[in-house]
C-alpha cells in the first residue's frame, strides 16, 4: 500500500515539473507574439466539418480566436439529428468536439442564424476569416408529378423526425401500411429501412426521441424495398450498413437473382472495397433459398436497375433501365412495386442563407476551389478570407472520415494563407458582439446536455433530446 | 486484492493529470484505457491470484520496463515517431497516451465504426499479428485512404512482448504535404 502511494507521489511530482516546464513554454511563446493581433476566425455551423476545423485551427495557430456560430440552441449537427441513434459508437467523436469547445480560445454562439440574426458582411468585417460549414438541410427531388403527395417523406426529414430535429416532430409519418419504397440505396436509405424494420426493444435503449418509439411501435409496416437506378457493383451502400442489415433478427434479405446476371465476368477486375461488398451480397443471395423457411415477418427488399418514373396512391412506378458506361438508362419497360409510403432518399443539396455567398444553384452547394470561395464562378477569382468546408462544400458525400479530412485540409488552407498574409491580419477585428442577442453559450449547451441525459436515466436512454427550441433556450438560461 | 484496486486507481489519476498537461487528448480513451488497464488487471486476477502477481503488475508499472513494448509511427514524409506501450494495449491507446501527433486519429475511440487509426504494417510483422482482422474490422478498412493488403486498424492491434520494436507506417495525413 504505501509503496503504491510512493509510486504515486513520484508520478505526481513528475507531473508538476513537467507542468510547469509547460506553463514557462506557454508565457515564453505569448510573449513573443505579442505584437501581432489575434487572428479571429469565424466559423459558420457547429457540426463535424466545423468541429474538426475549429480542432486544426487551435492547434496549429497560436494566436488565433475561434468562435463558433451555430442555427439552432444545441451543436453537433448530423452527428446530433443525422447518425442513427442504434449507432451511438459513431457519436464518440461528440467527445474530441467537447475538447475543442472547452478550449480557452473557442467561443460557441448556439441560436444564430447567418442570414437572419446575422449577415455575412458583418462577421466578414468582424473576424479575419469565415468559413462556412453549415452542411447541406435541403433535398434533391425526384421531380416527379405528386411528388408533394402525403406519403411521399423525404428520408431526411425522416431520420430528423425520429432524431428529434427542431421542427421535424410534426412530421406524422404514416406507417399504417405494409409496403414502404424507399427511392435511393446510400447508407441513408439504409439507415432509415433498418429504423423501418429493427425490433423495437433494440431502439428502446437509444436516444430516439420518445414519439417516434410511439408512432414506431404502431407500425404495420413488413415490407422496404430500397430501390436503385443501377445495378449491384455501383450500389451506394457501404458494407458496414449492409451486413448490419442482414444481421437484423426477424428481418428475410431477399435478392432478385436477375439483378446480378452478368455480375462475375466484372468480378475479379474490382478493388478490395466493391468486390468484398459484392461478395457479401453474393453470399446472402446464395443463402436466401435455404432461408426462406424462416417465420421472419419483415422482408428487406434491394431491387437494382428500376429509375422512378410515376408516383401513384399505393404504389410507384419504375422504368426498367440498362447499364451503358456506367450510366442508367430507361428502356420502355417499367415494372410497378407496391409503396404505401415513400421514402425519397437521393441525395441532399445545400441551400444559400446569404445572398453574398457565391452559390452554385444547380448542385446545391459553394462555389470553391479547395475551400477558398469564389466571388465569381466564372472568373474563379478567390473571396479573400471566406471557406467553406464540408457539405456545403464539397456536396454530402462520405462518411465521418472525408469530412474530417476535408475540413482538416481546409483549416490547413486557412492557416496557410494566414502565414503567406494572403489574408491581411495586421489590424485587430473585434468578433461578433452578442450583446442584446439570445445567444447559446457552451455552458448553456452544458445545461441542456445535463437536462437531457438526466431525462434519458428514467427510461434507460442515454438522453432524452429536447425538441422545442422555446424549451432548450429555457434551460440554458437565455 | 486491495492493492490491486488501488493500483488501478492510481494509474487513472495519473492518467487523468497527465491528459490536462496534453491538450488535444481524446477524453474518452482516457476513459477507454483505464477500463482496459482494469481488464489487464482482472485478466491477471483470473491467471493467477497470487500477491506475487500482482507485485508484479505493480513492478511493470514502475518502469522496469519488463512489459512496455516500444513502437515506431512512421508518417508518409518519413518522420519516425517513437512511443512506448504497455503488453495488453492497443495501439491506439499508444497513440493516445502517448500524445503522438496524429489529427483526427482513433475518432470513433475504438469501437470499430471508423478508420482513422488505420496503420500500415511491414508483410512480415502483418502475418506475424496474432489476430486476423474480422469482418468488421475489414469492412471499416475498405473505407480507408491508402488501403494495403498489410492494412490493420491500431485499435484492434493489441501490444505483446515480441511486438517491441514495432515499425508501422501511418497514412498521409494532410500535415506530411507540408513537412515534405
Amino acid at each position: 500500500m504505501s509503496f503504491s502511494l510512493n509510486f504515486y507521489s513520484i508520478r505526481k511530482l513528475l507531473n508538476i515539473k513537467r507542468s510547469k516546464a509547460f506553463i514557462t513554454n506557454s508565457v515564453r511563446l505569448q510573449s513573443v507574439q505579442h505584437a501581432a493581433p489575434i487572428k479571429r476566425i469565424c466559423i459558420v455551423g457547429a457540426g463535424p466539418a466545423g468541429f474538426y476545423a475549429a480542432q486544426y485551427l487551435l492547434k496549429q495557430l497560436s494566436d488565433c480566436a475561434v468562435d463558433i456560430v451555430e442555427k439552432l440552441p444545441v451543436p453537433f449537427g448530423l452527428v446530433r439529428f443525422g447518425v442513427a441513434p442504434d449507432h451511438p459508437e459513431v457519436k464518440n467523436v461528440i467527445n474530441t468536439f467537447t475538447k475543442t469547445a472547452e478550449h480557452p480560445q473557442l467561443r460557441f454562439f448556439g441560436n444564430l442564424t447567418l442570414g437572419t440574426d446575422v449577415s455575412l458582411e458583418e462577421l466578414r468585417e468582424r473576424y479575419h476569416a469565415v468559413l462556412l460549414t453549415y452542411g447541406a438541410d435541403q433535398d434533391q427531388e425526384l421531380k416527379l408529378p405528386n411528388e408533394q403527395k402525403a406519403h411521399v417523406v423525404s428520408a431526411r426529414k425522416f431520420v430528423a423526425w425520429y432524431n428529434g430535429l427542431p421542427g421535424a416532430e410534426d412530421l406524422q409519418p404514416d406507417l399504417s401500411g405494409r409496403d414502404v419504397c424507399i427511392v435511393g440505396q446510400g447508407n441513408v436509405a439504409v439507415d432509415v429501412a433498418r429504423m423501418l424494420l429493427n425490433p423495437l426493444d433494440s431502439l428502446k435503449s437509444t436516444d430516439t426521441t420518445e414519439y417516434a418509439l410511439e408512432a414506431l411501435s404502431r407500425s404495420k409496416v413488413e415490407r422496404v424495398y430500397l430501390v436503385g437506378r443501377r445495378g449491384p457493383l455501383q450500389a451506394a451502400f457501404t458494407i458496414k450498413e449492409l451486413r448490419e442489415m442482414l444481421k437484423l433478427p426477424n428481418v428475410q434479405t431477399l435478392w432478385r437473382a436477375g439483378d446480378f446476371k452478368g455480375i462475375d465476368a466484372d468480378f475479379a477486375k474490382l478493388q478490395r472495397p466493391r468486390k468484398r461488398l459484392t461478395e457479401l451480397m453474393l453470399k446472402s443471395l446464395g443463402e436466401q433459398s435455404t432461408k426462406s423457411a424462416t417465420e421472419s415477418r419483415k422482408q428487406f427488399l434491394p431491387v437494382f436497375l428500376r429509375a422512378p418514373k410515376s408516383i401513384f396512391d399505393r404504389n410507384m412506378e419504375f422504368s426498367i433501365t440498362e447499364l451503358q458506361n456506367n450510366v442508367a438508362v430507361a428502356t420502355n419497360a417499367t415494372e410497378q412495386l407496391p409503396a404505401d409510403l415513400v421514402l425519397r432518399s437521393i441525395g441532399y443539396k445545400s441551400s444559400c442563407v446569404d445572398s453574398s455567398i457565391c452559390f452554385d444553384v444547380q448542385r446545391g452547394q459553394v462555389f470553391n476551389q479547395r475551400g477558398r470561395v469564389l466571388k465569381d464562378a466564372k472568373s474563379q477569382i478567390v473571396d479573400s478570407g471566406l471557406y467553406v468546408a464540408g457539405w456545403l462544400g464539397s456536396g454530402p458525400t462520405g462518411v465521418i472520415l472525408t469530412t474530417m479530412n476535408g475540413a482538416f485540409t481546409v483549416a490547413k488552407t486557412i492557416c496557410d494563407d494566414i502565414l503567406s498574409h494572403s489574408i491581411d491580419t495586421s489590424a485587430p477585428r473585434p468578433g461578433l458582439d452578442i450583446s442584446g442577442k439570445r445567444v447559446v453559450t457552451w455552458a448553456g449547451w452544458q445545461r441542456i446536455d445535463q437536462a437531457e441525459t438526466q431525462a434519458g436515466k428514467e427510461s434507460n436512454k442515454p438522453r432524452e433530446k429536447i425538441v422545442s427550441v422555446p424549451e432548450m433556450l429555457n434551460i440554458a438560461g437565455v | 486484492m486491495c492493492v490491486c484496486v488501488c493500483v488501478y486507481t492510481i494509474d487513472k489519476i495519473v492518467t487523468i493529470s497527465r491528459s490536462r498537461l496534453q491538450k488535444m487528448l481524446v477524453m474518452n480513451t482516457i476513459r477507454n484505457s483505464a477500463l482496459r488497464s482494469g481488464w489487464l488487471l482482472n485478466s491477471l486476477r483470473k491467471q493467477s491470484p497470487s500477491i506475487t502477481t500482482r507485485t508484479f503488475s505493480l513492478g511493470l508499472r514502475l518502469g522496469q520496463q519488463q512489459d512496455t513494448v516500444n513502437v515506431t509511427f512512421v508518417r508518409a514524409n518519413g518522420q519516425k515517431i517513437k512511443a512506448t506501450g504497455k503488453v495488453g494495449d492497443s495501439l491506439l491507446d499508444v497513440v493516445v497516451n502517448s500524445n503522438v501527433d496524429l489529427d483526427g486519429f482513433g475518432a470513433c475511440e475504438g469501437t470499430l465504426t471508423c478508420s482513422t487509426c488505420h496503420l500500415i504494417f511491414k508483410t512480415n510483422d502483418y502475418e506475424k499479428l496474432p489476430d486476423k482482422p474480422g469482418d468488421e474490422e475489414l469492412d471499416m478498412l475498405d473505407l480507408a485512404y491508402e488501403l494495403t493488403d498489410t492494412s490493420r486498424l491500431g485499435c484492434q492491434i493489441t501490444l505483446t512482448k515480441d511486438m517491441d520494436g514495432l515499425e508501422v507506417q501511418v497514412p498521409t495525413t494532410i500535415n506530411d504535404a507540408r513537412a515534405a
